[in-house]
C-alpha cells in the first residue's frame, strides 16, 4: 500500500486565529493525506518534539502576528536537534513577501501568503513526495 | 548501534520511524518485531474507548499527569477513523494531550484507521510491542468505540476503560452490545452535567443483568469531570488495583496468552489467505470465474472446491 | 403575508415581463443567496402589516426595540465617533501615532496590544520571545503606560483598549495615569473589551478558565459602576467570530447569548442589571454583503431590547440599548492588489452607517500584509469623514428602514439568531455550549464552506480568483524593529530596579489572598498593585497561580 503523507499542522507563539491552520487540516484530510492539528500557543519545542514522534513527512506552520522570522527558523532548528531534519517544513500567514527569501534561507521550503488557493499547498506537497 | 538497538534505548526518532514501519506493513517489520520482542511484557497496556464526544482523550491527559508523578513511562496510541471518502484523517485527540509534548517521559503517536493489511488491529498490536519494548511502563490505547474493528484493537489491552458521558440516553443500548461486554471498568465523564447518575445507574443495571464470570466481582463505575480534574485518581487506582489483581489470579497471563493466540490465528489467516490467492492468481482469474457463475455454468461452490482441491493436491505432491 | 392585489399582480408580471426576459437571458445563477446563504428573492414585496407591528418591530429610533438606532437623532445629533485601532512597537512610538491621528481628525483613541501583553506575559518571558510589539504596543508596567499618554489628557479623550483577560490590569493603569494627570475617575470615558468568552471561541487570548474570568469581569462592572461610571466595562464582541468565518446570523447569535452570559453572571454576584446593564457595550463586524449587515444590525438591537426587557426585566431603557462599536472586515480585505482594499472598507462603512454605530474603525489598505502605514490609515480614516460629510446618509435616521428587501432581512436574520439562543439556552448557556465545543463547531462548518466556495469560484474575490494581474511584492509596509524585545526588557529591569519591590510584594500577597475569597473585588487590589509599578506578568502570574489556565477544547 502507498505511504500515507503525514502532515503536522501547528500554530507557535502567541497567535490564536485558527481559522486558517483549521481550513488547511481539513482540506489536506479531503486530499487524502493525514494531518495532525497541535492547536494554538505551541512552542518550536513542542511542535518538534510532535513532529518527530508522529514521523510526519511535513510540518506546516501557521502564523499572523508577525513574529514568523523568530519562530519559523525555531522551528526548523528544533527538528534539527531531534535529529529530524528530512521533516519538511512549510508556513502560511500573515508574511510580507520580502521576509519570504531569508525564510527559505533559514529551512523554510515554501510559504503560502493570503490568497493561496489551497490547491497550491497539494501541489507542493506532492512534488515533494514524487522527489523523494 | 543497530536500528532495533536504537528502539530497545529509546530513542524517540527510531521509535516514532519503527511506529511508522509497523503501520504501513514495510517489508522490514517482520525483522523489526523478531528482533524486539523479548524486550516487550513489561508494559501495562490500558485500553479507553467510548463514544465520541465523551471526553476521552481529556481524561487520558490527566491520567497521564498522575502517572508520571509515580514515575511512570507513559505511551500514547490514539487511534481515529479515516474518511471512508478521501482516505485522509485529522488526528485530533493528541491536541488534548498538548501539554505533555516536551515531556521525555510521554510520547504520543496518533494512528489513523486506514484500510490497514490485516487490520488495524495488526498494526495496533504491532505499535504497542514497539512502544513496550522502548521501555514505555503504561502504553494507553485510545480508541473510539463505535465499530468492529475499535472493539478488536481493544483486545490487545490488558485492561479496558468505556467512557460514557450523559446525554446519551437510550443511546448506551445502542452501543454495540459487544463494547459493554468487554469493559473492565466504567466512567461516567462529564459527571457534573445533568443525568449523569441516570447514565450509572444504566450502567449498572446492565452490569447486574450480566454474571461476572471471572471474579464474580462487581465492575466499577467510576464518575469523572475531565473538566473540574475531579475522579481522576479514583480512576487511576482502580486501573491499578484491577491489574494488580488480574495478575495475582494469574488471569493477566490468561489474557496475554489468549492475545498471543488470537494474533496467531489472525497473521496466519492473512498470510494463508494471502498465499492462496497468490497461488491461485486470483485477482487475473475472477473476472473469468464470476461470467460462468452468472452464465449458470458453474455453481460459486464448484468454483472455490476445484480451485482449492488444485491447491491441497498440489501440497500433497510436493 | 403579501397584500392580494400585489400578488396578483405579481403573477401577470412574471408572466407578462418576465418571462419573455428570462427565456431570452436566463439569470447569472440558479439561485441567489446572501454573504452569509440567507436566500436572496427576484424582487421584494410589500408585505400587510398592521399600525400595531410597525410600532413594535420597526417603531422609532430611541425607543424600544430600538431597530431603528439607539438615539432619537443619531448622527443628525451628532456623527459616530472614528476610532482607528492603533497601536504597534514601543509606547513611545503608539503615542506618537495618537497625537497624530487625533490631529488628523480622530474623535477617540483605540489600543491596540501586543500578544504578551493580552496574554499576561511581561515582555522577558519565554513566550514572548519574537512577539513583543508586533500586534500592538507592549506594556508591561504602569511606566508604559505614562508614556503611551503623554500629553494625551484622559479628561478630554475617550480611549477604547482591546484588552480582554489582563482587562483588569490595563484599566487599573489607565487609572492610575489619570490620577497622575490630575484627573479623577469619574471623569473617565472609554471601554475595555473584556470579552472573555468571545476568546474562548475565536480570538484564543484567554488566561483562566470561564468561572474565574466572569468573576473578574463582574468584579470590574461592580467597580465601575461605583468608581468609574462613565466607563463602558465591555464591549461584548462579534467582530472575531464573524472574522472565524461566522455567518451573519452566528454573528448576531453568539454574540447576544455571551452577553445574555455575563447578564446573568452579574445578576448571580448580586448586581441590580439596571446599574450595570447601561455600561455594556457591542462590537461588530462589517463585512461585505451591504443589505444583509444593515439588516443584522437592526436585528440585533431588536433582539437585545427584548431580551433585557422580557428575560432580565430591565426598566431603565438604557438598559435595553444596544449600542456598538464596527469594524470593517479584516477577512474581506486581500494581499492581491491592496488598493482595491480602500473600495471594499468604503463599502463595509457605508453599511456600519446605514447600520446605525455609535463608532468605527476602518481598516487599511495593507491589512492582509502588515500594520498599516501611516498614509494608509489616514486613508482609511478619510473614507470614513467622507462618508460622514460628503455622502449625505447621515441626514436622515435609519433610511433603509421600510425597504422591503432590507425589512424581511432584518426579520429573518433576528428569527434564525432566536433559534440559536434557544439551542444555547438548551444546553445551558453559552459557557457550556462553548465547553462542549457545539459554537466552534458551527463557525468551522460553514467557514470551511465559505472557503470551499472561494477555491472553486463560485465566490468571487475580485484580485484573488478573478481579474488577477500579475504583481509584484508591495513596496511599503511597517516593520516592527525586532530588537524592540531588548528594548522592552531593559525598561522593565530598569523599572524593577527603582521601585519598592518590599510594597510590590506586599501588594501581590494582597492580592493573591483577595483571589482566594470569591466574594472579594479584585479590582481595588489590582489597582493597589499597578501604582507600586508590578508588572503585568507580576500581577497575572499571580492569578494564574490561583485561578488555573484554561485549556482549548478544540473541534475539529
Amino acid at each position: 500500500m502507498a505511504k500515507k503523507i503525514r502532515v503536522l499542522i501547528a500554530k507557535p507563539g502567541l497567535d490564536g486565529h485558527d481559522r486558517g491552520a483549521k481550513y488547511v487540516a481539513r482540506a489536506l484530510r479531503d486530499a487524502g493525506y493525514e494531518v495532525i492539528y497541535t492547536g494554538i500557543r505551541q512552542t518550536p519545542k513542542s511542535i518538534a518534539r510532535t513532529a518527530v514522534q508522529e514521523d510526519v513527512d511535513f510540518v506546516g506552520l501557521s502564523l499572523l502576528s508577525g513574529a514568523h522570522n523568530e519562530l519559523f527558523p525555531a522551528v526548523v532548528d528544533e527538528l534539527k536537534k531531534n535529529g529530524a531534519d528530512d521533516i519538511v517544513v512549510f508556513g502560511g500567514g500573515v508574511i510580507p513577501q520580502e521576509d519570504i527569501p531569508n525564510l527559505k534561507k533559514k529551512g523554510v521550503q515554501a510559504v503560502f501568503t493570503p490568497g493561496t488557493p489551497i490547491k497550491s499547498v497539494i501541489d507542493f506537497i506532492e512534488e515533494v513526495r514524487r522527489h523523494k | 548501534m543497530s536500528f532495533s538497538e536504537k528502539v530497545t534505548q529509546g530513542d524517540i526518532r527510531s521509535i516514532a520511524r519503527a511506529l511508522s514501519i509497523v503501520e504501513n506493513n514495510d517489508p522490514e517489520k517482520e525483522e523489526l518485531i523478531d528482533k524486539i520482542h523479548k524486550f516487550c511484557g513489561n508494559a501495562v497496556v490500558w485500553g479507553v474507548t467510548g463514544p465520541p464526544g465523551a471526553g476521552k482523550s481529556s481524561l487520558v491527559d490527566h491520567i497521564i499527569t498522575r502517572l508520571r508523578k509515580a514515575g511512570k513511562k507513559v505511551g500514547i496510541i490514539a487511534v481515529d477513523p479515516s474518511s471512508p471518502f478521501s482516505g485522509g484523517a485529522i488526528l485530533g485527540d493528541r491536541l488534548r494531550m498538548q501539554s505533555h509534548a516536551v515531556d521525555e517521559g510521554v510520547f504520543i503517536r496518533s494512528m489513523a484507521s486506514r484500510g490497514h493489511l490485516g487490520g488495524v488491529s495488526e498494526a495496533t498490536g504491532d505499535a504497542v510491542k514497539v512502544l513496550d519494548a522502548a521501555g514505555y511502563d503504561v502504553i494507553i490505547l485510545e480508541t473510539i468505540g463505535v465499530g468492529q474493528t475499535e472493539i478488536d484493537v481493544m483486545q490487545i489491552a490488558d485492561v479496558i476503560m468505556l467512557v460514557l458521558v450523559p446525554g446519551l440516553g437510550d443511546e448506551i443500548q445502542a452501543l454495540k452490545a459487544g463494547i459493554m461486554e468487554i469493559g473492565d471498568i466504567f466512567v461516567v465523564n462529564k459527571s457534573d452535567k445533568h443525568g449523569a447518575d441516570k447514565v450509572r445507574a444504566e450502567i449498572e443495571y446492565m452490569l447486574s443483568l450480566k454474571q461476572d464470570n471471572e471474579t464474580g466481582e462487581k465492575k466499577p463505575v467510576i464518575m469523572t469531570s475531565a473538566l473540574k480534574d475531579e475522579g481522576i485518581d479514583e480512576l487511576v487506582e482502580s486501573m491499578d488495583f484491577f491489574i494488580k489483581k488480574i495478575s495475582d489470579t494469574g488471569d493477566l497471563e490468561r489474557r496475554r496468552k489468549k492475545r498471543i493466540e488470537l494474533e496467531i490465528r489472525k497473521i496466519l489467516s492473512r498470510k494463508v489467505e494471502e498465499a492462496v490467492h497468490y497461488n491461485l492468481n486470483l485477482e487475473n482469474k475472477m473476472k473469468k470465474w464470476v461470467s460462468s457463475v452468472f452464465g449458470k455454468e458453474n455453481s460459486v461452490y464448484h468454483i472455490v472446491n476445484s480451485q482449492f482441491g488444485k491447491i491441497i493436491k498440489e501440497q500433497k505432491a510436493k | 403575508m403579501s397584500l392580494k392585489k400585489i400578488e396578483e399582480k405579481k403573477k401577470e408580471w412574471e408572466n407578462g415581463t418576465l418571462k419573455p426576459v428570462l427565456d431570452k437571458y436566463p439569470e447569472r445563477k440558479e439561485s441567489f443567496s446572501t454573504g452569509s446563504w440567507l436566500p436572496v428573492e427576484r424582487v421584494t414585496l410589500p408585505e400587510e402589516f398592521s399600525e400595531e407591528e410597525f410600532l413594535s418591530k420597526i417603531g422609532f429610533p430611541g425607543e424600544f426595540p430600538y431597530t431603528r438606532g439607539v438615539q432619537p437623532t443619531m448622527y443628525r445629533g451628532r456623527l459616530w465617533t472614528m476610532r482607528q485601532y492603533a497601536g504597534f512597537g514601543t509606547a513611545e512610538e503608539s503615542n506618537k501615532r495618537y497625537k497624530y491621528l487625533l490631529d488628523q481628525g480622530q474623535t477617540g483613541l483605540s489600543v491596540a496590544f501586543d500578544l504578551p501583553t493580552q496574554i499576561g506575559y511581561d515582555s522577558d518571558s519565554d513566550y514572548a520571545v519574537g512577539e513583543v510589539g508586533k500586534v500592538g504596543v507592549a506594556i508591561d508596567t504602569l511606566k508604559d503606560m505614562e508614556i503611551l499618554f503623554g500629553g494625551i489628557p484622559l479628561d478630554k479623550v475617550s480611549t477604547s483598549m482591546t484588552i480582554n483577560a489582563p482587562a483588569s490590569v490595563l484599566l487599573a493603569f489607565y487609572i492610575a495615569v489619570a490620577e497622575k494627570q490630575g484627573v479623577s475617575r469619574d471623569k473617565l470615558r472609554g471601554t475595555i473589551q473584556n470579552d472573555i468568552l468571545k476568546e474562548y471561541i475565536a480570538r484564543g487570548t484567554y488566561i483562566f478558565p470561564p468561572k474565574p474570568s466572569l468573576r473578574l469581569i463582574t468584579n470590574i462592572f461592580e467597580f465601575c459602576s461605583r468608581e468609574v461610571p462613565k466607563w463602558n466595562t465591555i464591549s461584548i464582541s462579534g467582530y472575531h467570530i464573524r472574522e472565524a468565518g461566522s455567518t451573519a446570523v452566528q454573528e448576531v447569535a453568539f454574540t447576544i447569548a455571551d452577553g445574555i452570559e455575563y447578564v446573568k453572571a452579574a445578576i448571580n454576584a448580586g448586581l441590580d442589571v439596571d446599574k450595570f446593564a447601561g455600561r455594556l457595550s457591542f462590537f461588530f463586524n462589517s463585512y461585505n454583503d451591504l443589505f444583509e449587515e444593515v439588516a443584522k444590525f437592526r436585528a440585533a438591537r431588536r433582539i437585545w431590547a427584548k431580551v433585557m426587557k422580557e428575560k432580565f426585566n430591565a426598566k431603565n431603557p438604557g438598559s435595553m440599548k444596544l449600542r456598538f462599536h464596527t469594524q470593517t472586515g479584516g477577512s474581506t480585505l486581500t494581499a492581491q492588489q491592496p488598493d482595491n482594499n480602500i473600495v471594499r472598507v468604503a463599502i463595509q462603512t457605508l453599511a456600519a452607517v446605514l447600520g446605525g454605530t455609535q463608532s468605527l474603525h476602518t481598516n487599511s489598505r495593507d491589512e492582509a500584509l502588515g500594520l498599516p502605514t501611516e498614509e494608509s490609515v489616514r486613508i482609511a480614516l478619510r473614507t470614513q469623514q467622507i462618508v460622514a460629510h460628503e455622502s449625505g446618509v447621515t441626514d436622515t435616521v435609519d433610511p433603509l428602514a421600510g425597504s422591503y428587501y432590507v425589512e424581511s432581512l432584518t426579520d429573518k436574520i433576528e428569527e434564525q439568531a432566536w433559534q440559536y439562543l434557544n439551542k444555547i439556552e438548551d444546553l445551558g448557556g453559552m459557557v457550556h455550549a462553548i465547553e462542549a465545543g457545539f459554537v466552534q463547531q458551527e463557525i468551522q462548518d460553514v467557514a470551511y464552506r465559505y472557503q470551499r466556495e472561494i477555491e472553486s469560484g463560485d465566490r468571487v474575490v475580485v484580485g484573488v480568483n478573478k481579474f488577477v494581474i500579475e504583481e509584484e511584492g508591495p513596496k511599503d509596509i511597517l516593520k516592527v524593529d525586532p530588537k524592540l524585545r531588548q528594548v522592552q526588557m531593559e525598561k522593565l529591569a530598569e523599572v524593577k530596579k527603582n521601585r519598592s519591590n518590599e510594597t510590590v510584594e506586599q501588594k501581590l500577597n494582597e492580592l493573591r489572598e483577595g483571589a482566594k475569597d470569591p466574594s472579594k473585588n479584585l479590582m481595588p487590589l489590582i489597582v493597589d498593585a499597578a501604582k507600586e509599578y508590578a508588572s503585568l506578568g507580576e500581577i497575572c502570574g499571580v492569578l494564574r497561580e490561583e485561578f488555573g489556565e484554561y485549556k482549548e477544547s478544540i473541534v475539529l
